[in-house]
């Protein structure tokens, strides 16, 4: 019971913190096709200038600012640099991104310097919400997944409900028809890549203070999100969603569980002692998302909600 | 780093105008990661090696011979050490500091018995300051490598010291990297605990992928759940202070006794939730009694790195034990300095040290110290620190460990 | 009606021109290679260039599916790690003399590595050929991370954290050569760079290889005249991670150690890099980048802390500036001087490298001085007895006018070469 408890309340909340991650990175990919690998870097950038921001001012402005900010290098990024580089295919715009990720971690280090920043949670919601089984559960997370939720229902409304929603969703799928159509496609473009910035940003500030604001923090997060992505489906936000829920519960599950291969392989004559019946299923769980990734792609190339293959 | 090995030489040439004018230059090379995100921890090192050498060529040197420290980047991979240590040698270095990263220890202890076997009479050494496999003065001891930190059994063999004497903690949970080093830990941990304190019950023993846990609240409450009255972990880098942070968020109150919460940064991300919360084992603490002038070195260092906090006092050990020896030896070559460290004993600013002569493993005495807001000098520039707790003292004798090696010695 | 007979000019190139395109350059390579023990290099050069010959092969066993391919991987590193961590066992048990490989020369481990790839390529390959494009791409990156996790799982194989380590002077000795000093380990590497590139030169010259640029160019192409494109992908697949493994092999032998970190996402992404910065659409062209970015990798470092920032900077210029690459750079130049005008064309060129090179000076003078001030440490960027702190106003002088007058002479230039 404690396991299914505690295994929900952390899956949804780490499945949410990802769906802030990879919600832009769906939107980016999806219509641009663009394998961004400093997609983590602009969640990194949105953690730093929220500790800026929150340093000088309070952490509530920071909240409405510091996606903005990260907004506008993305699409700064998008508008000098990816829209150069587009015609000469994935692959350089790819590597164009990894030089891009390398640029910022370095920046980053130079202006912040290079171990951690104090980032805090604020005060407001530093306590804790509630007790089960003996652990509490902070209130900061509560804020988190109403956070994610309300960016949902948000992206959603924006993208199915208004106009320039159904030209957004237009172009996802059928860019050059959007352009004969007289849209600025570049331009949609730019505002999709800006937007999936901030949105990446917004995930760093919530998630900054949670774990540590360090110039690693884009590293580790790495490929992760493109799991999500892929899992979900091209050009499905509800596919992302889904994707980072089930991979959160997964990975939070899977640590509950203590047996070994061994134990659930009992029938096969598998011996404990040996390398394959010694591991344990809570010592995979932070590879199962890569497993679910390959196992999707070989028999579900389209992902969850996907319409297209890839 | 060509900027600081010019820093070096210019601090070194300008003692040398001072004193011996016919001095020669010992070449030590520093194989650490100097940049990436494991940066900051070779940093943190390579500054006190530098401090520590500039202070002995203040004093006249080594035999009136200047030490000069050079970085090499080896980007935490073991075959770019490979490289890197190539290019020591050389550069001339007859002594090389490494110590971020088992693997890479392992890979130079390889190189350098190898490179030693293959190029007499241009021996190198070793000096190990933080690789703490046990194997490294076991099964895989060579003469060629001295390690100036204690090894993580003889770690444990502090925090169970400790845990034997409380008798309020009657289970205890194992977490840590799946890996080699983590094994060793938990391995280590029960065998240790079964024989200090049979009574006490391992309630969990959790291995974990190394460095790809984003979110540690799901171990956390599986050890809140288990009731274990304290956790130790052997956990370091991210894993460290995320499994920290997590412990924090969740109101988990019991002590969490680690050999890597000194490093940097996981105080300050802690904050005032480390309290009572995060223990470490140490050969030394920057609170603990200490004479004036190591006061005055610990400011000193801060003022000169910032970033960084004084805590490699391993470094100002090494660098010690190798003037005491070459001095005893009166030669800074590599092969009368291994036969003179052997055995010698020093007083350092807080005791003294042997480097045991079996297995090239420096013995000494550990403690066990907490986060705390009274102390004198806090870390990562805020005002908490390390401060000893009670019955925190581990002598030199209890943190022994005997050892399997069997040395090959040249004659 | 017109006569459809027509005389077609015989367009196969001559037997000199065979020579002198194909067998010619090898040869100098290959020379230059024998060259180069004779000005007694030094260890760290030869520690260099045995890094830069492994990844040589590495490079271009990627390029047999990136460039010829078109399968973008992200898990070529997997192929490598099988290759070498299957040779290192092998030089084990050479050591321990036991059965058939008591007889079996170091000399040859890279075989063995070259079977291990693709062994691996051949199973891993099976599921993942079957698509192409992002799709395989994904399971790639997919494949790397489930590979390089297990390497921490399975100790008898992988040797964990602290890999498998091995003694390459053992066995039958073969050319006379102990393998002990570096200098002797020179002979292996230059053998097997030249041997791993003219099997890759042959391999693009057989019916697989030009199938595979078929496949690469036009998929639906190739089954419209009876090939299957998702057999030739496999099997090319196969080469190219039978070729990954013999740089694996050699580097096992070259460092008598291999760790899991060889089979990570890192390795495997530098490998994409090398090959991209040197040119993908010619095949030496990730010959180009692996010497260029061995040399960053292992040297640059000495000089500047920052070396990863220029490293970013380096592949988002070449990506958007030079997209074909180093080699692309390389043979624009020759056409260049080969061309109507080589005057004017070596005054403009001229002009751009001017420019750049301004530019370089802005930019590292920008990073170095903030790197020192971010520091702390009281250092001060003196290049050529300069003094430039970040409070002299000298410093950011020469940021903005080396920074801008590039720009502008770069501009000029290239608007200059539109016009003529």
């Amino acid at each position: 019971m404690e396991t299914i408890v505690f295994g929900l309340l952390n899956g949804v909340s780490y499945g949410l913190l990802l769906f802030m991650l990879s919600s832009g990175l769906t939107l980016i990919f999806s219509m641009m096709g663009v394998l961004n690998f400093a997609h983590a870097s602009f969640y990194m950038l949105g953690a730093y200038f929220a500790f800026t921001i929150t340093g000088s001012t309070s952490f509530w402005i920071a909240l409405f600012i510091a996606p903005v900010l990260v907004g506008l290098v993305g699409a700064l990024v998008e508008r000098y640099g990816l829209r150069k580089v587009h015609a000469n295919g994935h692959v350089a715009e790819l590597l164009f991104t990894f030089g891009l990720a390398y640029l910022i971690e370095e920046v980053v280090k130079i202006v912040y310097g290079k171990t951690a920043v104090d980032y805090r949670v604020p005060d407001l919601l530093n306590f804790a919400a509630f007790e089960i089984y003996g652990a509490t559960f902070p209130a900061y997370r509560i804020f988190v997944i109403f956070i994610a939720i309300a960016m949902l229902v948000g992206l959603w409304f924006l993208l199915k409900r208004t106009r320039a929603g159904l030209i957004i969703q237009a172009a996802l799928t059928h860019p050059h028809m959007v352009g004969h159509l007289g849209h600025n496609v570049p331009f949609i473009f730019m505002t999709v890549f800006g937007i999936g910035c901030a949105l990446a940003g917004l995930a760093g500030l919530m998630a900054g203070n949670i774990f540590v604001t360090d110039p690693a923090m884009a590293v580790q997060m790495g490929p992760i999100v493109f799991v999500v992505v892929v899992v979900g489906g091209i050009g499905s936000l509800e596919g992302a969603f889904l994707a980072s829920l089930l991979i959160g519960l997964l990975q939070n599950f899977a640590v509950g569980i203590n047996a070994s291969f061994a134990e659930i392989f009992a029938f096969t004559g598998l011996s404990p002692t040996s390398e394959v019946g010694d591991i344990t299923i809570s010592s995979l769980a932070p590879v199962l998302p890569f497993l679910l990734l390959v196992l999707m792609l070989i028999f579900r190339p389209q992902g969850l909600m996907g319409e297209q293959e890839l | 780093m060509n900027f600081r090995k010019t820093a070096i030489l210019a601090a070194a040439t300008s003692v040398i105008a001072i004193g011996a004018a016919s001095a020669d230059t010992i070449k030590m090379a520093f194989i650490d990661p100097l940049s990436g995100p494991f940066g900051p921890s070779g940093e943190a090192a390579y500054t006190s090696f530098q401090l520590a050498a500039e202070h002995i060529n203040a004093n006249g040197g080594v035999n009136g011979d200047m030490i000069e420290v050079t970085g090499y980047d080896n980007k935490v991979n073991p075959k770019e050490s490979l490289v890197q240590l190539q290019k020591a040698i050389d550069d001339g270095a007859r002594y090389i500091l490494q110590g971020n990263g088992s693997s890479v220890a392992a890979a130079l202890i390889e190189a350098v018995n190898k490179h030693n076997a293959r190029n007499p009479g241009e021996e190198i050494l070793f000096f190990n300051y933080a690789a703490v496999t046990p194997a490294f003065t076991n099964e895989l001891c060579s003469f060629w490598h001295f390690r100036f930190d204690a090894h993580a059994d003889m770690k444990m063999a502090g925090i169970t010291d400790w845990i034997a004497e409380r008798d309020d903690i009657k289970s205890v949970y194992l977490i840590g990297q799946d890996y080699v080093f983590g094994q060793a830990v938990a391995a280590a941990a029960e065998s240790q605990l079964a024989e200090k304190r049979p009574d006490i019950e391992i309630v969990g023993n959790e291995l974990h992928p190394l460095g790809k846990v984003k979110d540690f609240t799901p171990y956390i409450q599986k050890i809140i759940s288990s009731g274990a009255d304290a956790v130790i972990t052997g956990n370091w880098g991210a894993d460290m202070q995320l499994l920290m942070k997590a412990a924090a968020e969740s109101g988990s109150d019991v002590p969490y006794l680690t050999f890597y919460g000194g490093s940097k940064g996981a105080v300050s991300s802690l904050g005032e939730a480390g309290i009572g919360l995060l223990y470490q084992v140490s050969e030394v603490t920057t609170n603990l009694e200490a004479s004036d002038e190591q006061y005055a070195l610990i400011e000193e260092y801060k003022e000169r790195f910032p970033d960084y906090d004084y805590y490699y006092h391993r470094a100002w050990n090494a660098m010690d034990m190798f003037v005491a020896a070459a001095e005893a030896a009166g030669s800074a070559d590599p092969i009368p300095v291994a036969k003179a460290l052997e055995g010698l004993t020093i007083e350092h600013a807080y005791g003294s040290a042997t480097m045991r002569a079996e297995d090239h493993q420096i013995q000494q005495p550990l403690y066990i110290s907490v986060v705390s807001d009274d102390v004198k000098y806090g870390v990562d520039n805020i005002d908490l620190g390390w401060k000893l707790v009670d019955a925190g003292t581990i002598s030199m004798e209890s943190a022994e460990q005997p050892t399997t090696c069997e040395m090959e010695r040249p004659e | 009606m017109s006569d459809a007979t027509q005389t077609f000019q015989n367009l196969a190139p001559s037997a000199g021109a065979k020579f002198r395109q194909r067998t010619l350059p090898i040869l100098i390579f290959a020379a230059c290679l024998a060259a180069i023990p004779m000005v007694g290099p030094s260890r760290t050069f030869y520690t260099i260039a045995h890094q830069m010959g492994i990844n040589i092969v590495f490079a271009l066993s990627y390029n047999m599916i990136l460039g010829k391919g078109g399968l973008l991987s992200f898990g070529h590193a997997v192929y490598f790690g099988f290759g070498g961590y299957v040779a290192m066992h092998a030089m084990n048990w050479i050591e321990d003399g036991s059965g058939l490989w008591a007889g079996f020369p170091v000399f040859f481990l890279p075989l063995v590595g070259f079977a291990g790839g693709a062994l691996a390529g051949a199973i891993i390959g099976w599921p993942s050929c079957r698509k192409a494009g992002t799709t395989f791409a994904m399971i790639s990156l997919g494949v790397a991370e489930l590979v390089f996790a297990a390497a921490f799982m399975f100790d008898s194989f992988f040797g964990g954290e602290q890999g498998i380590s091995g003694d390459r002077m053992n066995g039958v000795e073969l050319f006379g050569l102990s393998m002990g000093p570096i200098s002797e380990v020179y002979w292996f590497i230059a053998f097997w760079t030249v041997v791993g590139l003219v099997g890759m030169w042959a391999f693009t010259r057989t019916p697989l290889g030009k199938l595979s640029e078929a496949t690469r160019d036009n998929a639906q192409r190739v089954q419209f005249i009876g090939y299957n494109p998702q057999r030739v992908r496999y099997l090319v697949f196969i080469f190219a991670g039978g070729f990954a493994g013999l740089a694996g092999g050699m580097a096992a032998v070259n460092y008598e150690i291999f760790t899991p970190d060889a089979m990570s996402l890192v390795p495997s992404g530098f490998v994409l890099i090398m090959a991209y910065v040197g040119g993908i659409t010619y095949f030496v062209g990730p010959i180009f980048g692996a010497i260029l970015l061995t040399y960053m990798q292992s040297m640059l470092s000495d000089f500047t802390e920052a070396w990863l920032l220029y490293l970013g900077v380096l592949f988002i210029a070449i990506v958007m500036f030079a997209p074909r690459g180093i080699a692309g750079i390389v043979f624009g130049i020759w056409d260049g001087l080969r061309g109507s005008n080589p005057g004017q064309y070596i005054a403009g060129l001229l002009m751009k490298l001017a420019g750049i090179l301004l530019m370089l000076i802005g930019l590292i003078v920008l990073v170095e001085v903030s790197v020192r001030w971010s520091n702390g440490y009281g250092e001060v960027y003196e290049p050529f007895g300069m003094h430039l702190g970040h409070q002299n106003v000298l410093s950011w002088l020469i940021i903005v006018v080396t920074a801008v007058a590039g720009v502008a002479l770069t501009r000029y230039a290239s608007k200059d070469k539109e016009a003529a």
